[in-house]
């Protein structure tokens, strides 16, 4: 069970597994997210469900070494197994003709954002991506991205690749140069969800965005995904994980992501120093 | 030994771990009788004829009769005697509230005028199931041939393991399936180690595993598998999802960090071992923690705190200490740890820095009025009287309703206004033909063993369904 057929490298630490998971890849649809403990003394952690194939019965999954866990992750090799997964997790993407439909996707959030432009482009919208990468080795799943799409854009913050800049000015130069969007999705780092956010919302386009907030059980009984969203307090794990972007308080949920920050980088370093793997142990968002 | 000899004897005191000794560890509290203590607490019992105790147990143990065995020095009778009815006698030995149930009305009590003085009935029934497991002395019962049914149970809390045993028994096959990677429901995420050691929850459940019960972990039902198809492949479901939806106060400040929900607090401990302090799941080690509430998931995540390392825990509950629902041994026990109780007080804000994180909480004094629906005196706000108590964790512990999980993906499926499962009060039968519901997601937030008294039930009436549907196809 939870076996990995498939182990690919997409980037700076970033893997692609391609799993055994004849349940969930039957029944999982875009948006959804599973929990995993890699090992049986392992945290649970959330991870999107990249795409699926129910007639192998796998589901993929996209992993960024970052901390212990996913570093313990990034050590499994085809053959082996994820000691636990359950899902899928949360409500599916809302997908329908929107029109013209822009998706944007910062980082490790274009792991989940394409099998929800590739329901949308399925749905007769007209798909517009824009990536955005710090620097060209963290961009991923390009070409993925662009046989979902009718036109693409990749920014890059260094201009390393593509347009140099955030994705926020590539929105408003495609807006200015009188495109129309209906719908935008958006899924990436927190603070790239939030100025995407207060961007959209001042131009007025309707946008969903795709929660991360830490998570146990993932069944709406630990509440430690709450986020405030209209004023209401909302479980990511059950209402969620995506929400109206702009009635998202994004300070919060932000903030609360950052509990266990110096527990998690003291059990990196722990790790580290025990296996000294040569992982790249530097951060990447 | 006559009666006004066995009127004579005093309560066998049970042992435990000192306070001072116990808050820096997660083991169990009481030592457990020995033998001899057990002797002697059995000969306490007067096996009165109207056995007011068994009355008053939900599940009906057969209580004068396993006391007797004890006596007799049989404990094999006296287990087999408890087994008769309850599938958990060391959980229930355990976690059971005694003083409301069975040992509320015992003669020996009331002949002392003091419920205190009742025969000891959890201690002993903890005796014979701790005996019996350390001894690896569980029967095997002889199962009958397969029915050719099969039965579908969501969760593997207390009510879905009752219904669990009892089909295996009558020859049905059974699987289980549980949303977290360990069994248990709430015997595992939420009661602490220290009340009630995991390792005798997963010996019940390789027991009921030994009998042919299949357990499914990983599978949220509604998710993974709809109920539709649970509903297909199986002849009847029943539902035991229990109350895991935590209620928050909705006041200002909930969103910090440092801000909990009991449930959150007590998994991150129990089920994924954060009081280890290698853990990979990681937990905020409070130096000054308030827990905010007074039933026994408030008791426990105190006493948790404790043990996490906090110099200073508080529970806030905003009646009296009369009015509190937590059992007295709990709160004696959590007394005697050193934790203070706020009463009459209740949370306006919870106080936090610049940074995001509790520093405290601002906090209204009550007092009491009229009594309010649930008969306890209604606490009111005292006019002008407000205080700050300061804190860096804050566990919100004011009860949890019915898990909407499940209802949601059963459209037919009748509810009440607390989001609980209507079910025939005999039968525990849904108002969707098949599928019956018991425990926690039918009672709201109870107690262990009226979910496996209603698992009982369920399993009575799921017994007949299948036999009674056998028999029309025949017809």
């Amino acid at each position: 069970m939870n076996t990995i057929r498939k182990r690919e490298e997409l980037g700076c630490n970033v893997i692609r597994y391609v799993v055994d998971a004849p349940i969930i890849a039957a029944h999982r649809k875009p948006g959804q997210f599973v929990i995993i403990r890699v090992t049986d003394h392992s945290e649970r952690i959330p991870l999107t469900i990249a795409d699926a194939n129910p007639d192998t019965g796998t589901i993929s999954l996209i992993v960024q070494s970052v901390g212990k866990t996913t570093r313990e992750m990034a050590m499994l090799k085809p053959g082996d197994a994820i000691h636990d997964i359950v899902g899928p997790l949360g409500r599916p993407t809302h997908i329908q003709q929107f029109g013209t439909v822009l998706c944007v996707g910062g980082g490790i959030g274009i792991a989940p954002l394409y099998p929800i432009a590739k329901g949308m482009k399925e749905a007769g919208n007209h798909v517009i991506t824009i990536l955005g990468a710090r620097t060209r080795d963290l961009l991923i799943l390009e070409d993925d991205m662009r046989s979902v799409s009718d036109e693409i854009i990749v920014t890059t913050d260094d201009g390393s690749y593509g347009t140099k800049g955030l994705v926020t000015d590539a929105i408003r130069s495609l807006v200015s140069g009188g495109t129309h969007i209906d719908q935008a999705v958006v899924i990436g780092p927190p603070l790239m969800m939030k100025f995407t956010s207060l961007l959209t919302k001042e131009l007025g386009i309707p946008t969903m965005a795709s929660l991360n907030p830490i998570m146990i059980d993932g069944t709406g009984m630990c509440g430690g995904c709450r986020v405030t969203v209209g004023g209401e307090v909302k479980f990511a794990c059950v209402d969620g994980p995506e929400f109206d972007a702009h009635q998202v308080d994004w300070d919060s949920m932000i903030r609360r992501l950052g509990t266990y920050r110096t527990a998690e980088q003291a059990a990196a370093e722990r790790y580290d120093h025990q296996c000294r793997v040569g992982l790249d142990a530097k951060e990447s968002r | 030994m006559n009666a006004a000899d066995r009127l004579k004897l005093p309560p066998v005191v049970m042992p435990e771990q000192e306070p001072a000794e116990r808050i820096h560890n997660v083991r169990e509290v009481p030592f457990g009788f020995t033998p001899e203590m057990a002797l002697q607490e059995a000969q306490r019992c007067l096996h009165c004829t109207n056995q007011p105790c068994v009355k008053g147990c939900p599940v009906g143990v057969h209580i004068p009769d396993f006391i007797q065995a004890i006596e007799s020095g049989d404990y094999l009778a006296g287990i087999g005697i408890i087994k008769q009815t309850n599938l958990l006698p060391a959980v229930c030995g355990r976690v059971c509230p005694q003083e409301d149930q069975c040992q509320k009305d015992c003669t020996v009590g009331k002949a002392h005028r003091d419920i205190g003085q009742a025969v000891q009935v959890g201690q002993l029934e903890r005796f014979l199931a701790d005996w019996e497991r350390e001894n690896h002395a569980a029967v095997i019962p002889q199962i009958p041939p397969t029915s050719g049914k099969r039965v579908a149970v969501i969760g593997s809390g207390p009510a879905g393991l009752t219904v669990a045993g009892d089909l295996i028994k009558l020859g049905h096959a059974v699987t289980v399936f549980e949303a977290l990677h360990m069994p248990g429901g709430v015997l595992g995420y939420g009661i602490p180690e220290f009340r009630l050691p995991k390792e005798i929850v997963y010996q019940e459940v390789a027991y009921l595993t030994r009998l042919g019960v299949d357990f499914q972990y990983n599978t949220v039902i509604g998710k993974s598998l709809t109920v539709d198809e649970v509903r297909k492949d199986y002849d009847a479901v029943f539902i035991g999802s229990g109350a895991g939806l935590p209620n928050f106060l909705h006041i200002p400040g909930e969103s910090l960090l440092g801000v909990y929900s009991a449930n959150e607090y007590l998994t991150r401990a129990n089920l994924m071992h954060a009081y280890n302090e290698d853990s990979d799941t990681p937990i905020l080690r409070g130096k000054s923690v308030a827990v905010l509430g007074g039933g026994n998931v408030a008791m426990d995540s105190a006493r948790t705190a404790l043990r996490l390392g906090a110099h200073r825990v508080m529970v806030l509950y905003r009646r009296s200490e009369e009015e509190m629902p937590a059992r007295k041994e709990e709160y004696h026990h959590a007394i005697q740890e050193g934790i203070e109780f706020h009463f009459l007080e209740n949370p306006l804000e919870i106080l936090g820095n610049d940074a995001g994180w509790v520093t405290g909480l601002t906090v209204q004094k009550m007092q009491l009025g009229e009594p309010d629906a649930s008969g306890r005196r209604r606490p009111l706000p005292i006019p002008g009287q407000t205080s700050s108590v300061s804190a860096d964790v804050v566990v919100v512990a004011i009860g949890n309703n019915p898990n909407p999980l499940i209802p949601a993906a059963l459209p037919g499926l009748q509810m009440n206004k607390h989001g609980g499962i209507v079910t025939d009060e005999e039968t525990m039968e849904t108002s969707v033909p098949g599928v019956f519901a018991g425990g926690d997601i039918v009672l709201g937030a109870a107690t262990v063993i009226l979910a496996m008294g209603q698992g009982r039930q369920a399993a009575r009436a799921i017994h007949a369904w299948l036999t009674r549907t056998t028999e029309t196809a025949k017809g």
